[in-house]
């Protein structure tokens, strides 16, 4: 799975890049930039976790 | 600069020099032959006759195929593929043609309904019959003038008993990206026209959430064309690869602005003139303002043909070509382009909404003089944040045009930052609307 984000619901929480900051980094204006790579599955769990937690819910996971 | 629009009461001028010679290969096609009177729909039938609707679903596809036609909206996406793809659901599609021309450099779709709206008409007829659509509509840019001839053309139609399918007119705002697929099936289902984030794309689930076919108006003539005279036909102009003709909006060095059809793969050089020694040109903008500027030294030698283009940047995209003369600052006219282009961000994703205006501000200091040391860095550090981001193209078609002004205009960043500006004519060049920003209610 590849995380994805629609970037019109994305208001920078920031909330993803504190729970999963192994892949997800943020920009100079608090939106994140996601890997290009699929999860590993060790971060299956916690990919998860930021997507469900996302308050815009702007986060998801998506088949490559 | 010449306008030769018929909505704006055009009087051609006679030209200052030859023309450029370029191959007629009975052309033009979808324009009238000569001057700039509309064709009426006697005109029209006295020279294509009636509409030669295949009587079938999915007929037409494979002709449309073997001619090999892409779309002329700006991704040349190949359209029997579109076509197809519509076709294959259970539910009625909804067919759009896309008139809304946001690009405030290309005239060509406009003068194409001005001139030839019963060629656009009659492809949205065929390609309605080609997926089973009953659900037809002509999304055009707002212009009272232009929608009561089209409103006319449709009557006219109608009580000719031509059209099988009933064509509804949707107005489109005047913003760069209400012709974006996304923002056209927004708008036509009654909402604003903007971008969305497209899952499932707007084939898929467009207009009312139904699967939806949109193709650029001029795609449409071509297709209303080829119905006609067919593949072969189609073929003898243009290249293997990138048959056919398509209408450029093109700008000469001495300010002059016309629509011309070309062949696909003409050369740069007859279609602009160049070189020219009375107007020397400095570089050429290729495919509007998300397209990419080249040296002129270089576009010289190139043919209008993506093949060649590729390698330098550029694309055909919707047929914009201008030429820059000498006496003006490309980073300039850039600045100004780009500054346009960040106000016209729909606002809605972070990255965009933030790094536009950032990056027309840093062009914009290397458009004046002794811009600081670092501006070039940070451009393109915000450049790379932006691509890709966003839920359009919108980001990516901006920072390409950017980008190829920061290569093609090097030199003159470095007489900048000496203090010195070449150009010697502070006149803007490119053409931008000269009216106040626009604000919110200005979507719908």
């Amino acid at each position: 799975m590849r995380l994805r984000v629609n970037p019109i619901d994305c208001v920078g929480h920031g909330v993803c890049a504190e729970l999963l900051p192994e892949l997800i980094s943020l920009d100079e204006w608090g939106y994140p930039i996601l890997p290009d790579q699929p999860v590993p599955q060790a971060l299956g769990r916690k990919a998860r976790r930021a997507v469900t937690d996302c308050p815009a819910l702007a986060l998801m996971l998506a088949r490559p | 600069m010449t306008h030769l629009l018929p909505g704006s009461l055009p009087v051609a001028q006679p030209p200052t020099r030859p023309a450029p010679q370029l191959p007629r290969g009975g052309l033009p096609r979808l324009l009238p032959d000569q001057g700039i009177f509309p064709i009426d729909l006697r005109t029209h039938l006295a020279r294509h006759g009636r509409l030669p609707y295949r009587g079938r679903r999915r007929e037409l596809i494979a002709e449309v195929a073997a001619a090999g036609l892409t779309g002329r909206g700006g991704a040349a996406f190949p359209t029997h593929r579109k076509l197809a793809a519509v076709s294959e659901y259970r539910t009625p599609p909804v067919v759009m043609a896309n008139g809304a021309e946001g690009e405030p450099a290309s005239n060509k779709d406009k003068s194409l309904l001005w001139l030839s709206p019963h060629l656009v008409l009659d492809g949205l007829q065929l390609a309605a019959e080609t997926v089973g659509s009953v659900t037809v509509g002509l999304y055009v840019h707002r212009n009272p003038r232009l929608h009561d001839w089209l409103r006319t053309a449709i009557a006219e139609r109608a009580a000719a008993g031509i059209d099988a399918y009933p064509v509804d007119l949707v107005e489109a705002p005047p913003r760069f990206l209400a012709g974006e697929e996304s923002a056209l099936a927004s708008r036509t289902s009654g909402g604003a026209a903007l971008p969305r984030f497209k899952q499932p794309r707007a084939s898929q689930r467009g207009v009312a959430g139904r699967p939806t076919l949109v193709q650029n108006v001029e795609t449409l003539a071509h297709l209303a064309v080829i119905a006609r005279y067919g593949a072969a036909w189609f073929r003898t102009v243009g290249t293997d690869g990138e048959p056919g003709s398509m209408l450029t909006t093109r700008y000469l060095a001495d300010g002059r602005m016309d629509v011309l059809e070309v062949p696909l793969g003409v050369p740069l050089a007859a279609l602009l003139g160049l070189p020219d020694a009375d107007q020397p040109a400095q570089a050429v903008l290729v495919g509007g303002y998300h397209g990419a500027w080249v040296p002129a030294g270089a576009a010289q030698a190139l043919p209008l043909a993506n093949a060649a283009l590729r390698p330098h940047g550029a694309a055909v995209g919707a047929g914009v070509v201008a030429v820059l003369p000498t006496d003006r600052c490309g980073l300039a006219e850039s600045a100004r382009v780009a500054r346009y282009l960040a106000l016209e961000s729909a606002g809605q994703c972070g990255p965009c909404f933030n790094g536009l205006p950032r990056i027309a501000a840093a062009l914009g200091e290397l458009a004046g003089l002794r811009p600081r040391r670092d501006v070039v860095a940070s451009l393109l550090r915000w450049a790379g944040m932006v691509e890709g981001r966003g839920a359009c193209h919108h980001p990516d078609g901006t920072t390409r045009f950017v980008r190829s002004a920061l290569q093609v205009f090097e030199a003159e960043i470095t007489w900048h930052r000496h203090g010195r500006c070449t150009a010697g004519n502070g006149q803007p060049f490119l053409p931008l609307p000269g009216d106040p920003p626009l604000n919110d209610a200005d979507w719908r």
